[in-house]
């Protein structure tokens, strides 16, 4: 084994990420001016704004739609605007 | 048909906390796509947004294999990948009853320019994988620059929109064309808002025996000047307007998949795009009704081969 020059990290031969999804473990939340909310009365749980999310951040449970993982949600609002007319249950509101 | 509810029942495989850009259209192609392939995948990806966003070390987004290529050679990757398995296989090395997918996936510049080349190589060696490209029509990642997928017209950071010249002074190249000359037995285009036909086409691809391309438009707010939230609507403008026909080619068989209602002028996809604002300024207005023949002509084309064989 080469030895390890001082300040020479402990990366793993060929920059190898052994942790598998590790990026749910950086938060993304802060990118957002926008955050979206729910209106559960009004969802249909027709799940688009699940499949349209760039963030995977549309937590569904059991083929319901149950709110928002905002340590991830950038607030693009795609999930606002592809929720069908006829429904809009969800709105962007400002980040307090 | 998957149900929306069947396919949110699946492990998500590719993770939030990504770095690409809030109102990407990438990711949820990415999402659907591991989604449809029915068994593991393992994957590569060409240098690139995607590619970037996604390991900036030591965070991946994957949850599947996933190997980093150079810009030029995803598919000699994932060739090599390919081969690897079927040599594994053969020396029992793993089990001969195990279904891997494969899959490479670039942007247009590492599709239509930089790795056309190594694409090109092997679809025609015919490995078993399925390609990928998200096109969003200029190189986004290194900041917007015009690549050979770039709409005429629109103003990127070397094909600036000015006095001179009204941005890209060419037109696109037809990148699914090309490939349909491979004779692979599956190539087809697709759009992130219409997930029915994606998710459909993208089963049939991982499931051909050989080679299978899909091309699927990728809305970029960066690049286009666009809001984020409009982004799907964006993919759905570009499919009505028939800029981005979804179509599929099968075994030589062209099949338009989807026929818009009533189809739309391409001024409305360009409207909402300020990479394309100085195209209605009156001085320009040719590039537009240029734009709307070629498209039209196109669009005709297709029809006209619709259920027909190719070549």
């Amino acid at each position: 084994m080469k030895k390890e020059k001082e300040g020479e990290r402990d990366v793993p031969p060929g920059g190898v990420i052994r942790e598998a999804g590790s990026a749910h473990g950086y938060s993304t939340g802060g990118w957002r001016k926008l955050r979206p909310v729910v209106d559960s009365e009004k969802c249909t749980n027709c799940l688009i704004c699940w499949v349209m999310c760039p963030d995977s951040a549309v937590v569904v449970k059991d083929g319901k739609m149950i709110g928002f993982d905002l340590e991830h949600c950038k607030g693009c609002g795609i999930c606002a605007a592809e929720c069908p007319d006829k429904v809009k249950a969800i709105k962007m509101e400002e980040e307090g | 048909m998957a149900t929306l509810k069947e396919l949110a029942a699946k492990d998500e495989l590719f993770s939030g906390g990504h770095r690409l850009c809030s109102g990407c259209g990438i990711p949820p192609i990415v999402r659907l796509l591991l989604r449809s392939a029915g068994s593991p995948v393992v994957a590569t990806s060409a240098t690139g947004c995607l590619e970037v966003g996604t390991s900036i070390y030591p965070y991946t987004a994957w949850r599947i294999p996933w190997i980093h290529s150079a810009f030029e050679n995803a598919a000699a990757t994932i060739s090599g990948i390919e081969s690897a398995y079927r040599a594994f296989k053969k020396k029992g090395r793993i089990p001969a009853d195990k279904e891997i997918k494969f899959l490479a996936l670039g942007g247009d510049g590492g599709t239509y320019d930089i790795g056309f080349q190594a694409l090109s190589g092997a679809l025609e060696r015919g490995h078993n994988f399925l390609y990928v490209c998200y096109d969003n029509g200029a190189y986004m990642n290194t900041g917007i620059q015009r690549s050979s997928a770039t709409p005429l017209g629109s103003a990127t950071t070397t094909s600036p929109a000015g006095a001179k010249r009204p941005g890209k002074q060419e037109w696109r190249k037809d990148l699914t064309r090309v490939v349909v000359a491979h004779n692979i037995p599956y190539a087809a285009q697709a759009s992130p808002h219409n997930w029915r036909d994606l998710e459909g086409k993208a089963r049939k691809a991982f499931n051909v025996a050989g080679p299978a391309f899909m091309n699927i438009i990728s809305p970029c707010p960066l690049g286009w000047y666009s809001k984020p939230e409009d982004s799907i609507n964006a993919a759905r403008l570009a499919v009505d307007t028939c800029y981005w026909p979804l179509y599929e080619v099968e075994n030589g068989i062209l099949r338009v998949t989807y026929r818009p209602k009533e189809k739309k002028p391409i001024a409305d996809w360009f409207k909402i795009q300020g990479r394309f604002k100085h195209l209605f300024k009156p001085e320009n207005s040719h590039l537009l009704d240029e734009t709307q023949k070629r498209i039209d002509a196109e669009w005709q084309r297709l029809l006209d081969m619709d259920g027909k064989a190719v070549f």
